[in-house]
């Protein structure tokens, strides 16, 4: 292992790039903005591949470790590390940035050097809450990675962007402030001690664990989102620039989930397995209602909105099943619906910015004026229904797998998805691209130029690789998720 | 009775505050155009003031005038807190004040005497030394109220701010006399002694101590008794709203630790869930009618008065069930919180003093829409500041709020930590409005902004100070342990 701290250059060096992007100043200076995030996208990306690189996966225990103190006065500690569960999200995050600065090249005009610092100084917090081993560090990387995404929405949304902000933001504080709480009470009942990995060994009695499963809850199920605390995930998709929606659906969803591995799995086990049932109905619910719900959309970006709630739906439907082809199956999920939900919004996008509708009923026909965008996006749509040879169809058919061994009739619930998700994606793809062009305006559309075929080839190599060689993606998280199935399984009573 | 000289070098500092005051009006008195030799003079005093303090300042508890008067490692924190905010407040005060034509002698005399009173209020061992401090201070600032003298408003907000506040004098002038007739003392300390050995009339003291927190309670600006605050705040000039919500506030704080912890500590168990009461009343009062104003001023009041209740359940939650293990947690966590909240206050007021300028005052929210496009510097001060209110971090505020659940958690109160986060969320919808106006409206008005450089200089020192300070909060935090373990 090198001494140099990778983890923290990935989060610094996207924020200061930001901070590098905003001292830029003025629209005057758009290009020097656009370089300088490109340029800090680039420099996150390469610090964040050692992490890949370097990474031993024969253990489950942290890697890249780093740990100063911060605030000794509540021991509060920089303590940074990755496991076989964060280092690919990490990985993912940076990736992702560098896609959403090259998407937002020219489309954006308006206050650039804000546009691209914040999604800079984002990707920075959010590498920092994967990667946190501290709960107040966590913590404040959580709440602070709402700041950016407020400004991005309020600032560069549509036309209901401030309603939609502003929902965004209460929404997901009124989670996490009970972890808040939550955390405060692990302080104490663990006598002084902000580390998660302490926290994992606290032995709790179960109306202690029930609160603090319901604290997490809360705080998670509103960041993945799911049932019933969905409602503010279509409104922000809808209202947020293609950037925006890109980084909500590939990352920020993601950050919830992930709480659920990282905190409420090991330190509520007992509660995590008693609560489960429920968790697994809400989890079909998302998918199935959810899924049907995005049947009847007649706007792109929400349906595409619903789609990604029912996924989410997956991945904790994998989560609460307790064996290793669920959690495995659903990080596998949670890391394809990064690179197929960002394509898909990034299509959108593309269609977006020379139509300046997301209805459905504007299009039809695009096929005939932009043959190449249509074949990228009938891979992303088909990825995101599932087909096998995508990485869609990995996470799903692995869920599915686990759902069935622990119960046939979850599992059999669980698949239904795999027509309603194609039923809805691939009509969608239907009525958008095919047919005969019956607006004016898609006859004049152009098809995508070389910055465009760029973002979109290389998202649509990832969806291949992954879809057909899954094995780079499973082979890291597989220690770690056996040795948090080995710790859920050891009661804590 | 035999006559001692004093030991005068506790107070050293206000001593020389208290001379400088006298050549301050005079220099006023004799020249024509003093108010740049005034100013000058003003800040000289605190600069000097500062320093005294920090030179005379030895870590230990040091008594004076008969015991009227302490001079601890806490009152040399808080007054050289004091001196700072007074000396931002001035500075930033002051284009706004010379454009109105009020930047008189008599506003920098009365900003002299105001901070001379706070240091006495934070230094007071006595309750008649605590009572003439508070008195200074507050006559002072009904006159700066009142320094407009042709605006209805403002004369009518110092109006209210007198007979509320003489009535809160009273109240506590009341309570004073009560808990004399109980221990048959003023001192603090030997109130402290009487209460615990048991001899003093408990009734009567009750009494005694009820009447005080309400005379507290009013001058912090706490429910039920925060009436004066929305309209005496947006009635003031801004820039005397800025020192009202700033420098006092430290001053309220320190006679709360004195009244409550030095001298009536033993009946802890009776003013903690006082300050529960008032505590809880603040947070959810003060947050839910923030959201109805439109007026910034009234905005920042309601918010000021939530702030002060959250303060309040760090202050309560030092004692449970007679075990004192968690005092001084409690206390500098709460102490931490009132640092945070002025430094907060201080720019957000600033900011609205950036943006007014000869005849036109910045005081409705929709003054701030589109700042972002006038300027975005000060736009990110404005928002680093709303966010650090709404308790977001990495901001000040966000620690000085997990300072205060963390010793509201440690104390066992679990609902009200539940309680004062649900608060706070509601909190984060007015201040999100502030930044919403600003990022994400169309400008209204592109006059240029107008302040001098040295406003701009300091503001935006400020605006990263928040910042700053929640980055690495480590240093302030052990600060106010450290100078609080020092003094009790």
């Amino acid at each position: 292992m090198t001494g140099i701290p990778f983890l923290s250059l990935a989060i610094w060096v996207p924020i200061v790039g930001g901070l590098l992007a905003l001292a830029s100043g003025s629209d005057r200076n758009a290009s020097v903005a656009r370089f300088v995030a490109l340029l800090s996208a680039l420099a996150g990306l390469a610090v964040s591949i050692p992490l890949y690189t370097g990474f031993d996966v024969s253990t489950s225990a942290m890697q890249f470790v780093e740990s100063y103190q911060w605030i000794p006065r509540f021991n509060i500690n920089y303590v940074l590390g990755v496991d076989g569960i964060s280092v690919l999200f990490v990985l993912l995050n940076s990736f992702i940035t560098v896609i959403v600065v090259v998407a937002g090249w020219e489309v954006i005009q308006q206050k650039v050097s804000q546009y691209m610092a914040a999604f800079l100084i984002m990707s920075g917090l959010i590498n920092g809450i994967f990667s946190a081993l501290d709960g107040v560090l966590f913590y404040v990387f959580f709440e602070a990675s709402l700041i950016p995404l407020f400004i991005i929405i309020g600032v560069w949304g549509g036309a209901n962007r401030v309603y939609a902000a502003i929902k965004f933001f209460l929404y997901t504080l009124a989670g996490s402030l009970l972890m808040l709480v939550a955390l405060l009470y692990l302080f104490m009942e663990s006598g002084g001690s902000f580390s998660i990995l302490d926290w994992h060994q606290l032995k709790l009695d179960m109306d202690v664990q029930s609160l603090i499963f319901w604290a997490f809850l809360v705080s998670f199920a509103v960041k993945v989102p799911m049932f019933p605390v969905h409602t503010w995930l279509p409104d922000a998709h809808v209202e947020a620039p293609t950037g925006g929606s890109i980084v909500l659906a590939a990352i920020a969803l993601k950050l919830g989930a992930y709480g659920f591995l990282r905190f409420s799995l090991p330190i509520a086990p007992d509660a995590s397995q008693a609560f489960a049932p429920m968790m697994i109905t809400l989890s079909l619910i998302a998918v199935i209602y959810i899924g049907f719900v995005a049947l009847v959309q007649t706007d792109m970006k929400k349906l595409v909105a619903y789609s990604s709630i029912s996924h989410m739906g997956f991945v904790t439907l994998g989560f609460f099943i307790f064996n290793p082809l669920g959690i495995e199956g659903a990080l596998v999920q949670m890391i394809s619906h990064g690179f197929v939900s960002g394509a898909m919004f990034a299509c959108i996008g593309v269609l977006y910015d020379r139509m300046h509708s997301r209805q459905i009923a504007d299009y039809g026909g695009v096929v005939n004026v932009m043959p190449k965008f249509a074949a990228f996006f009938m891979l992303f749509a088909m990825a995101n229904s599932g087909l096998p040879a995508t990485s869609g169809f990995v996470g799903e058919f692995m869920v599915v797998l686990g759902a069935v061994q622990f119960n046939f009739w979850v599992g059999f619930a669980a698949a239904t998805t795999l027509i309603v998700g194609a039923a809805y994606t691939l009509w969608m793809y239907k009525r958008v691209v095919f047919g005969g062009i019956t607006n004016k305006h898609v006859a004049e559309l152009t098809d995508i130029n070389n910055r465009e075929f760029v973002f979109l080839a290389i998202l649509a190599i990832c969806v291949l690789a992954m879809g057909i060689y899954p094995f780079p993606i499973t082979e890291v998280m597989h220690a770690s998720v056996n040795d948090l199935l080995k710790h859920v399984a050891v009661s804590k009573l | 009775m035999n006559f001692v000289i004093p030991d005068f070098y506790p107070a050293a500092a206000e001593l020389f505050v208290a001379a400088m005051s006298f050549v301050v009006l005079l220099s006023g008195t004799f020249m024509k155009d003093a108010r740049n030799l005034v100013y000058t003079l003003t800040q000289i005093t605190l600069f000097g003031a500062a320093a005294i303090t920090l030179g005379t300042m030895d870590g230990q508890v040091n008594f004076t005038f008969s015991n009227m008067y302490v001079d601890d490692l806490m009152g040399d924190f808080l007054k050289l807190v004091t001196y700072f905010s007074v000396a931002v407040v001035l500075l930033y005060a002051r284009g706004y004040m010379r454009d109105r034509k009020i930047e008189t002698t008599e506003y920098y005399a009365l900003a002299i005497y105001a901070t001379l009173g706070m240091m006495v209020m934070i230094s007071a061992n006595h309750l008649l030394s605590l009572y003439m401090g508070l008195e200074m201070m507050s006559l002072s600032m009904y006159g700066m109220v009142a320094l407009q003298r042709d605006s209805v408003k403002s004369t009518e907000a110092a109006m209210k701010y007198f007979v509320l506040g003489a009535l809160a004098s009273g109240l506590l002038l009341y309570g004073i006399s009560m808990i004399y007739g109980g221990t048959g003392t003023l001192e603090l300390s030997g109130i402290a002694q009487v209460i615990y050995h048991q001899t003093g009339n408990r009734t009567v003291l009750m009494f005694g101590l009820v009447f005080v927190v309400a005379g507290l309670a009013f001058k912090l600006g706490v429910v039920p008794f925060h009436m004066w605050i929305p309209d005496v705040y947006q009635g003031a000039p801004t820039s005397v709203t800025l020192f009202i919500a700033s420098a006092p506030k430290l001053a309220a704080f320190a006679m709360a630790m004195r009244l409550l912890v030095n001298g009536l500590f033993e009946l802890a168990e009776q003013w903690q869930s006082m300050l529960m009461f008032l505590g809880v009343l603040s947070i959810v009062l003060g947050n839910l009618a923030a959201i109805a104003q439109t007026n910034i001023k009234r905005m920042l009041g309601y918010s000021g008065i939530s702030h002060m209740g959250f303060m309040l359940l760090g202050l309560m939650s030092g004692v449970v069930g007679g075990d004192r293990h968690f005092a001084l947690n409690a206390y500098s966590s709460s102490m931490f919180y009132m640092v945070a909240y002025v430094l907060m206050s201080m720019a957000s007021f600033g900011v609205i003093l950036l943006l007014s300028r000869a005849g036109f005052d910045a005081e409705d929210l929709d003054d701030f829409k589109g700042l972002n496009k006038r300027s975005s510097w000060f736009a990110a001060v404005m928002a680093m500041v709303m966010f650090s209110m709404a308790g977001i971090p990495f901001f000040i505020g966000f620690f000085a709020k997990f300072s205060v659940l963390q010793a509201v958690v440690a104390a066992g109160y679990l609902w009200l930590a539940i309680l004062a986060v649900v608060m706070s969320l509601i909190g984060a919808f007015y201040y999100l409005r502030v930044v919403k106006l600003m990022y994400f409206d169309e400008p209204t008005d592109s006059t240029p902004l107008t302040a001098t450089a040295d406003m701009r200089v300091l503001l935006s020192m400020n605006g990263v100070a928040v910042a700053a300070l929640g980055l690495m909060p480590q240093a302030l935090m052990s600060l106010c342990a450290y100078a609080l373990l020092a003094s009790l």
